[in-house]
């Protein structure tokens, strides 16, 4: 074998490469990720491409699922069609779940970066002020917070970041910890980064594996906020979306199971579909924990 | 004991936090604060909102307006719901119970349960159950709590009607004190199942791991070594150090328990703290709601302290004087 066949053979695979590999491996995680492009695909078309309205009465009220042809899923408490709502409340549920999980995370990273960086005194007053915040239920403290001020999409993204940001907070700490004294970060000091460099530039990237798993699981449990929200009736009321559906059709659940059951069973899915794609990110970057 | 002191003056340092948030939440909504004070539909009139603005003091600098809150809340004044015409903290202690029942209730059956299934599947790291608890732990994950809530009514209210799917106790219940809580606990299979089945799930997997770490350690082998029989090697030799990690998180879950409380106590009309809050949230009383934020997050300051505590009873390495 020549030097250079040998150079080839050898050659690593990048950590990177090396993770989607392992993701693709990951027969759960494959299925979490089509589930989720075909949810994806139809809210969509149900958003962009599909003109009906969800609010249209179609037909009886609490008509049964296929009882005619235009009605596959039945229709609500109104007369309203199910699968035109699915489609259509889809957009605002997974729109509030993922910018809800982009305002925890940068409020997370910021304030775990800040403590873990830094220390001392600093890293002592950001964690007591987190520790605050994990005292009150999350939920309630989102319900307070939507119902003193309007019940509008964004107040309620903008609620579900301010309560669920603690977690994303001390694993970026305790990434920070960890790596602002390894050599690499020492060498970015001694050829003069400035602190800004080293947290955003220099230990960030090497922090973002993990962050990344657990972004990816707080747009889950955004969305299930979101749907518990509209559930007790904070939902944006102008905005259908399937937290709504299921809160709406509550009262008459023991005359027709079918209102409740198919949103719920969205968001289930939904939410299935994402955290089954965060475990396999997780397996795909600890592939030392794949065993547990 | 030092130890003890220390978290309990942080605890109540937090609860003071509370109270300090709840107050500009209110300055902080849109409108007048004695108009939010008074609840949108409490029925306002120029009167109430001057005795609101006498009693609060709002027309004092801010700060001393923050003074008068605190000192109201310490007092054990935390307001009145104008839609009941009665003190909030009468109100929410009415409901206390029924809350730190279901609460309980649910985490004791996930915990138990939860615990016995990991152990049971940490034996068999590939087998079966192991699969079992992976999967009920992230269906039970993914699944809207509420949404379970109703599916499980569908089931008990329509196919099964064996167990009563609403409230706390039969209406015009008639009985001995023994029969009462034989109803009651009827009533509380349904909702604490649905509240435990989360954490059920989480606590398994949790479990699992423990064990599986434990189990490889030098002590098990040793007590295998010697001929302990292989239960008491897993339940006392393993268990009661696989434990401590289950214990932290059970402790750090106690504001989502609150939080899917709120959910499941609406589903089920369980009469406590979050179907209250649920309630007035509709007849937007906002003093109650406050009072209930309040009164969980002193449930949670309290679960944490005694989390630690018995953190630190499972296990006497723990310096009980050194870390905070």
């Amino acid at each position: 074998m020549s030097v250079q066949e040998t150079r080839r053979a050898i050659k690593p695979v990048s950590p990177l490469r090396e993770a989607a590999q392992m993701f693709c491996r990951n027969r759960p995680a494959i299925f979490g990720t089509v589930l989720l492009s075909l949810i994806v695909a139809a809210v969509f078309y149900g958003t962009f491409i599909s003109g009906a309205d969800p609010y249209e009465i179609v037909w009886a009220p609490q008509a049964f699922p296929g009882e005619a042809e235009n009605i596959p899923l039945g229709t609500d408490y109104m007369g309203r069609d199910i699968l035109t709502g699915l489609l259509k409340g889809g957009g605002p549920t997974i729109a509030v779940g993922l910018s809800a999980a982009l305002i925890t995370v940068v409020i997370g990273i910021s304030v775990g970066a800040m403590a873990g960086y830094f220390g001392g005194w600093a890293d002592n007053a950001l964690m007591r002020f987190t520790e605050f915040f994990q005292v009150l239920p999350a939920l309630l403290f989102a319900m307070v917070l939507v119902t003193l001020f309007s019940p509008t999409l964004t107040t309620i993204a903008i609620a579900i970041g301010i309560v669920s940001w603690p977690q994303t907070a001390r694993l970026t700490r305790a990434e920070f910890l960890r790596i602002r004294n390894l050599e690499y970060v020492t060498a970015a000091r001694a050829v003069g980064a400035g602190n800004n460099r080293i947290i955003w530039r220099v230990i960030l990237p090497n922090a973002l594996p993990p962050l990344i798993v657990s972004a990816t699981l707080t747009i889950g449990v955004a969305i299930l906020f979101e749907a518990g929200l509209s559930f007790l009736g904070l939902g944006d009321p102008n905005t259908m979306s399937w937290g709504l559906m299921i809160g709406a059709n509550r009262s008459y659940l023991l005359d027709a199971w079918w209102p409740v059951t198919f949103p719920g069973l969205a968001i289930f899915l939904t939410v299935l579909a994402v955290s089954l794609i965060g475990d396999g990110l997780n397996d795909a970057f600890n592939p030392k924990l794949r065993q547990r | 004991m030092v130890y003890l002191l220390r978290r309990l003056a942080f605890g109540v340092l937090l609860l003071a936090g509370v109270v300090i948030l709840n107050f500009l939440l209110i300055r902080l909504a849109p409108g007048d604060p004695a108009a939010v004070i008074a609840g949108e539909m409490g029925g306002a009139s120029q009167e109430v909102l001057a005795s609101i603005r006498e009693r609060y003091g709002l027309d004092k600098p801010l700060l001393v307006q923050l003074g008068i809150y605190l000192s109201n809340v310490v007092r054990g004044d935390l307001g009145e719901s104008y839609f009941f015409n009665r003190p909030v903290i009468d109100l929410i202690l009415s409901r206390l119970g029924p809350t730190i029942l279901l609460v309980m209730a649910a985490q004791l059956l996930a915990i138990v349960l939860g615990v016995f299934m990991g152990v049971l599947a940490s034996l068999k790291p590939q087998g079966f159950l192991s699969g079992f608890v992976a999967v009920i732990s992230t269906v039970g994950y993914a699944a809207p709590v509420f949404w379970t809530g109703m599916m499980l009514t569908i089931l008990f209210a329509s196919i099964f009607p064996i167990l009563p799917v609403e409230g706390m106790s039969s209406a015009r219940f008639r009985g001995g004190t023994f029969d009462y809580i034989l109803n009651v606990a009827r009533h509380l299979i349904l909702p604490a199942t649905t509240l435990g089945i989360i954490f059920l799930a989480q606590y398994a997997r949790l479990a699992r791991a423990a064990m599986i770490d434990v189990l490889g350690a030098d002590y098990v082998r040793t007590a295998r070594a010697k001929g302990v029989p292989e239960s008491r090697v897993v339940f006392k030799h393993a268990l009661r150090n696989a434990v401590l990690p289950i214990l932290t998180v059970a402790g750090l879950q106690f504001g989502n328990l609150i939080s899917g409380a709120l959910l499941v106590e609406t589903v089920f009309n369980w009469p406590g703290m979050g179907r209250l809050a649920f309630d007035s949230i509709l007849r937007r009383d906002y003093p109650v709601l406050l009072g209930v934020l309040f009164f969980s997050a002193m449930m949670v300051v309290l679960a944490n302290i005694l989390t630690d505590l018995s953190y630190r009873l499972a296990d006497p390495r723990i310096n009980t004087e050194g870390r905070s």
